[in-house]
């Protein structure tokens, strides 16, 4: 493959993209992940709604309203004006923030199941051996959990790979900061430069491809906690 | 008895031949394009029964779509090469090309005060973005980067520069205040003669004309609505008074 | 001594419950199912929490007024109904998890040493299995062990056998028996089987919709347990026994319980071992006549008439008092009984048709 500098700049910056993104989204939605499926407050269905939105939003609708609200006049740029970091949109930060939004029901609902899935009773078995919650949730959770780990984190990665719409909206297409391999190929379609836009986009392809196969081939569907 | 049924057949007929010549044709239209082309249609509709269902986007977008049989009988294009290009690939009526509208660029900010009307603040600088539609597939993004170019003030700017995938993009990135300032269509800000925020119309001895031709598509070869709307859109007094009333110089 | 006073009110279900448990042997929670046993279990191990509670285990407070301790700080060890092992460690992982946890929290004083208590229950073969390869029998033991390796003061078992079949039931309630004589921390058990009571219990806590009913030494109290209207049929009497002597000739074995002497079925156990039999009411007969030396049964006692009972149509239910021992009970007919002229404090001869020894 004989890629351009462009296209290999493109590649980086998605890669570094789609890893902080994901790995974010772990840090993050894990504890959202444990209190769905432990709650009983009646704000659950709140949040499980609001994480569950970016499935069913168009991606145009997030970026529009994140352009909004991450802009010098709205609340989040408000915020991050005040904080003397400028506003966020065409900045990689915008960028990441935007893919943790986009990306979060591809990680928070494995792990939600995941969690949803460890019967009680092992929790219960582990404090009577004298876990502690934070040790329960490490020695306990975590590895019972680990399929719906990985899943999450393969999906949040690959998502991020494959967003386009909201990184248009709010990127800008900067080379090296905001330029994703999503919106290369979408430039050299619209430029009419079919070949290159060819060479990325199978590579795309074949990157989705290989993705889904080993998780679906490494991680078959969990079996039901005994 | 026969005189009756012979008038109800004239009757019949008559029905018939005002349905028949009431056709519709699917316009492309360059997003810079889409208000005034509204109104066109609207205009259009009321004079000649014919009626003009209109899709704005890109015109690299419409080329890849047509190219790939798309159902569109007409192109109003933001570039005169993309037509060119279709009629010489074969994907449209020969000899039927014509300019409909010539697009002018203006800097503008959604802001009073901003841009001033020498365009100074391009040199003097003081602002995070300067928004353009993406200048490889946009013509009035390739004008922006000319006219910066031609104040000797491209190198010190590209790095400012985002880019808006058309120049409706372009427009959004400035309205919502992301960027200060940045280059667009007149189209898109001109409305009802006035110009909200601050602007520089960008003098166009800077760039080379943005002539935005019209094309009548294979598909729409046979359509007596697509030629009715061409010739509406090169003749009609209602039309081209309102595309200079968006901007534009013809 | 283990004292507790719980309150607890679920939708549906109340459990008022105020006990004291000694703290040597095996307790039984025996009762219905949601008369609360497991509830009650859930209490002592800090699981469940009532809304009024009070747990005093050998003077330390572990829950009183504005006081919980967590079931992590509390050092009881708890085996679950399905043995809840962690499918994601193998077993001698499994063994070590509360092993670890126990010593790094400065817990060693009711160690056990580890290889006996593997080979008492029998799993140093399966050290390096997954849970999942494991039989229901053997998933049991390990959680047995799992428990007893987290150096408990309290241990509490959650129905150990009731998910296993009758060959696995036998099994692991000689294991468990095993383990009864060798630690000298205090079981609770939770069962809804008489069997399982009778053979390893030392006290019984029974439990009727979440109230305590009775409560005493399983040998004294256990006759009256089974609501005699109820289970006419299955009415025994438990006599805690220690074995006497073998006549290998007859195949026989000699039990005293007390004074007395039972002859029983051979049992491969060295003598003096204890060994616990039953007697069920409809096996035992009565005569005014100690000589009956022409028949078939071997054992015949001498007792006092303690009371008697109509429990059913044409049916008594006789309790009789041993001299130095427990009481026993015979089932008869109401026409026997006025034949007899059966009067409190009378002398007469139980004549036992069948024994049947617990092992």
């Amino acid at each position: 493959m004989n890629f351009t500098p462009s296209d290999w700049a493109a590649i980086r910056l998605t890669l570094e993209l789609a890893t902080l993104a994901t790995a974010l989204l772990i840090l993050f939605g894990t504890p959202v992940a444990w209190w769905l499926a432990h709650t009983k407050s009646r704000l659950k269905p709140l949040v499980t709604s609001l994480v569950a939105m970016p499935l069913v939003l168009p991606p145009s609708v997030i970026g529009f309203y994140l352009l909004v609200f991450m802009g010098p006049n709205g609340p989040l740029g408000h915020l991050t004006q005040s904080l003397g970091l400028g506003t966020l949109p065409f900045t990689f930060t915008g960028l990441l923030v935007a893919s943790c939004i986009y990306s979060t029901p591809f990680v928070v609902q494995p792990l939600h199941n995941a969690f949803e899935a460890i019967d009680d009773r092992m929790y219960e078995a582990a404090a009577t051996l004298r876990a502690g919650p934070i040790d329960r949730f490490f020695s306990v959770a975590v590895p019972l959990a680990k399929p719906g780990f990985l899943t999450a984190a393969v999906l949040g990665f690959a998502h991020t790979v494959g967003e386009f719409g909201v990184v248009l909206m709010i990127g800008g297409n900067i080379p090296d900061k905001t330029r994703v391999v999503s919106v290369q190929i979408y430039d050299y379609v619209e430029a009419l430069e079919y070949g290159e836009a060819h060479r990325l986009a199978a590579v795309m392809l074949i990157f989705a491809f290989v993705v889904l196969f080993l998780l679906y081939t490494f991680n078959p569907t969990r079996k039901k906690a005994a | 008895m026969k005189n009756r049924a012979s008038r109800i057949l004239v009757a019949l007929l008559s029905i018939y031949s005002v349905v028949a010549s009431a056709d519709e044709t699917q316009v492309a239209v360059a997003a810079n394009f889409a208000a005034p082309v509204q109104k066109i249609a609207a205009e259009f509709e009321k004079q000649t029964g014919h009626k003009a269902i209109v899709a704005t986007g890109a015109t690299g977008k419409f080329y890849a779509q047509i190219v790939n049989g798309a159902p569109f009988d007409i192109l109003l294009a933001a570039d005169d090469e993309t037509p060119a290009k279709l009629e010489k690939e074969g994907q449209s009526a020969v000899g039927k090309r014509f300019t409909y509208a010539i697009g002018k660029l203006v800097l503008w900010s959604a802001k009073a005060a901003v841009v001033d009307d020498k365009a100074e603040v391009l040199k003097r600088g003081g602002f995070d973005h300067l928004s353009i539609a993406n200048p490889k597939v946009a013509p009035y993004g390739a004008a922006a980067v000319e006219t910066m170019k031609a104040l000797g003030v491209y190198d010190a700017l590209q790095p400012k520069i985002v880019m808006g995938e058309n120049i409706a993009q372009a427009h959004q990135f400035i309205a919502t205040g992301n960027a200060p300032l940045g280059f667009v269509a007149l189209s898109q800000v001109l409305k009802d003669g006035k110009i909200e925020g601050s602007y520089w119309i960008v003098p166009e001895k800077l760039y080379s004309p943005i002539r935005q031709d019209a094309v009548l598509l294979n598909k729409g070869k046979d359509n007596k609505a697509a030629a009715a709307f061409l010739d509406f859109l090169k003749t009609n007094k209602a039309a081209k008074d309102i595309i200079l009333s968006y901007g534009y110089s013809l | 001594m283990i004292e507790a006073d719980f309150t607890l009110s679920l939708p549906g279900f109340e459990l008022e419950a105020r006990l004291e448990l000694p703290i040597h042997g095996v307790t039984a929670l025996f009762g219905p199912s949601g008369s609360g046993k497991s509830t009650l279990l859930r209490c002592l191990a800090g699981l469940s929490r009532p809304q009024r509670g009070r747990l005093v285990v050998n003077g330390e407070v572990w829950q009183d007024e504005g006081c919980f301790l967590p079931p992590h700080k509390r050092p009881v060890g708890m085996v679950f109904q399905d043995a809840a092992l962690f499918p994601h460690l193998n077993v001698r992982q499994n063994l070590d998890y509360g092993a670890g946890r126990a010593k790094r929290g400065g817990k060693t004083k009711n160690v056990p040493k580890a290889d006996d208590l593997i080979d008492l229950l029998g799993i140093g073969h399966l050290l390096d299995r997954r849970t999942g390869m494991l039989s229901g029998g053997e998933k049991q033991r390990v959680a047995i062990a799992r428990a007893l390796f987290s150096s408990p003061e309290l241990l509490l078992l959650d129905e150990p056998l009731a998910a296993l079949d009758g060959a696995r039931k036998g099994e692991l309630l000689l294991y468990l028996d095993q383990l009864h004589r060798q630690l000298d921390i205090p079981v609770v058990y939770v069962s809804h089987a008489p069997e399982e009571v009778a053979r390893l219990a030392d006290h019984i806590v029974q439990l009727k919709e979440g109230r305590v009913q009775n409560f005493g030494p399983v040998m004294g109290i256990f006759p009256y347990l089974q609501q005699p209207q109820t289970h006419e049929e299955g009415v025994f009497t438990l006599l805690a026994g220690t074995i006497e002597l073998h006549d290998s000739n007859d195949h026989l074995t000699q039990v005293s319980v007390g004074e007395h002497r039972l002859w029983v079925r051979y049992i491969d156990r060295p003598v003096g071992s204890p060994m616990r039999l039953r007697l069920l009411a409809r096996d035992v007969s009565l005569s005014l006549d100690p000589g009956a030396r022409e028949s078939s049964i071997l054992n015949t006692l001498r007792a006092e008439v303690a009371g008697v009972e109509e429990t059913a149509p044409g049916r008594a239910l006789v309790r009789l008092a041993l001299r130095d021992g427990p009481e026993l009970l015979s089932r008869i007919t109401t026409r026997s009984a006025r034949n007899l002229k059966l009067e409190i404090g009378q002398t007469i001869y139980a004549q036992i048709k069948g024994v049947a020894p617990l092992e």
